[in-house]
């Protein structure tokens, strides 16, 4: 339990550190937004208790949105998406429950239960995220790739990180 | 009531996520309407912090286009210099209110390719005739003299190095002007010799030369090095002096080109003078 605390707190800072310090100086134009950061929320346990699992992404939000000045506009998709993921993880559980041991990454669930997990969640977050920065439904093409581009490009990242660093007990 | 308290408790998940969005949309509109909270921006310290950090780390990469940028802007500054200025007879100018000329104009340049370790060695810089520069103009950096342009192109100049065997720069003892030409003697890079100062010349380790205005190519007063030992010729009244040169030649990067503006005018005039000589 404490470590599970403690490498989600390890993990907590990287991941934020990665976003504001890497990622946010790749720019690639208007229509992708890479925020792999909620990779976080994606990774915490299975057994997270529900309530905690909201304050997880609130804090998690708020502090996105100290680094990225946007008060409120992350904590209410990571809040989103946090809440979804009970639901989400509900919806697609097997029968008898998640093992115990299981973490929600590629590796312990296989590539297309990731895909559906992850790729579900990352378009809520995005769909929300997008349509709040906007806050209008006048530009709702653009916002609309917008949103599938920088899906694409998330989950993209957030595969390759999970590529990197979460496949080496399979090799051994 | 007590039944609508067990509702809210059936159902805390979705009303405490209800509140939190409702709590976002609060701070959201805060946020646009004034400076909102004052704890969760940029300018917290944690946040700001790791900005300054990381536009740190950043600097790093640009710094050779920030170098180069302070070296264009030396160039540009050196020519102001009170000291680049002649003084020209006031009568002849007072029309014009022209107290000052400009004499020595500089211009930056990068050390693209050196040696030290040959007899005879040379710079390459990445400046040319289309910047402006010409044969026989004096390369300078911050810290000493580097060498006189031999041959340039339209955007490189070859430039004998003062480690050169035919290179021969007119120095002077700052303190009492005593000067002789400076030789490279082909042994060590950091050490050139300065020969034929007069032996009634008074000197002791450690002692700064400097160019001369005689060189006609350095402006006068440029740092050479400091002097590290002499000792006299034998049979002559002359002494020959080990110069510690103060510039490091093999890590020049940055130097100047000087262009003396007066340099035609001299030479000619030195010319016609010495053929007048000679008939």
């Amino acid at each position: 339990m404490t470590t599970d605390i403690l490498k989600n707190s390890i993990r907590f800072v990287v991941l934020i550190l990665l976003q504001v310090l890497i990622i946010q100086n790749i720019r690639l134009g208007m229509y992708i937004i890479l925020l792999p950061y909620v990779l976080f929320i994606l990774m915490l346990p299975f057994e997270t208790p529900r309530l905690l699992l909201l304050a997880t992404s609130f804090f998690t939000g708020l502090v996105m949105d100290s680094f990225y000045d946007t008060l409120g506009l992350h904590t209410a998709a990571c809040t989103l998406m946090g809440f979804s993921r009970y639901y989400l993880l509900k919806f697609i559980s097997p029968r008898d429950g998640y093992e115990q041991g299981l973490k929600p990454v590629v590796e312990d669930m296989g590539f297309v239960w990731f895909l559906s997990y992850a790729g579900s969640l990352i378009l809520i977050h995005h769909f929300y995220f997008f349509f709040l920065e906007v806050f209008r439904f006048g530009e709702i093409l653009r916002t609309l790739l917008r949103i599938l581009l920088s899906s694409i490009g998330t989950f993209s990242i957030i595969y390759l990180i999970q590529f990197l660093f979460y496949t080496k007990r399979r090799n051994r | 009531m007590r039944n609508l308290i067990a509702f809210f408790i059936k159902h805390n998940f979705l009303f405490v996520f209800l509140v939190l969005q409702g709590l976002c949309f609060v701070l959201m509109l805060r946020n646009r309407n004034y400076q909102g909270s004052r704890l969760f921006n940029s300018t917290n310290a944690a946040v700001a912090k790791a900005y300054e950090t990381s536009a740190n780390t950043k600097a790093y990469f640009s710094l050779r286009e920030e170098n180069d940028r302070l070296a264009k802007e030396n160039a540009i500054l050196k020519n102001y210099l009170k000291s680049n200025y002649a003084v020209l007879p006031l009568t002849e100018y007072k029309k014009n209110d022209t107290i000052y000329k400009q004499q020595y104009t500089y211009i930056d340049a990068k050390v693209v390719n050196a040696s030290v370790n040959r007899r005879s060695n040379y710079l390459t810089l990445n400046a040319g005739s289309s910047m402006g520069v010409g044969r026989d103009m004096a390369v300078v950096h911050p810290e000493g003299i580097v060498g006189i342009v031999k041959a340039v192109s339209s955007n490189y100049a070859s430039v004998m190095s003062i480690l050169h065997k035919d290179v021969r720069v007119n120095c002077q003892l700052k303190k009492d002007g005593s000067y002789g030409p400076l030789i490279w003697d082909g042994k060590d890079y950091r050490y050139c010799l300065l020969t034929d100062i007069p032996t009634h010349a008074r000197m002791k380790k450690g002692d700064t030369v400097i160019t001369s205005e005689l060189s006609g190519i350095f402006p006068e007063g440029i740092m050479v090095g400091t002097v590290e030992s002499y000792e006299r010729r034998q049979n002559e009244p002359f002494y020959t002096v080990t110069v510690k040169l103060s510039v490091d030649l093999k890590k020049a990067n940055h130097v100047y080109i000087v262009k003396n503006k007066f340099k035609t005018e001299r030479d000619s005039l030195e010319k016609l003078s010495q053929t007048q000589n000679d008939d």
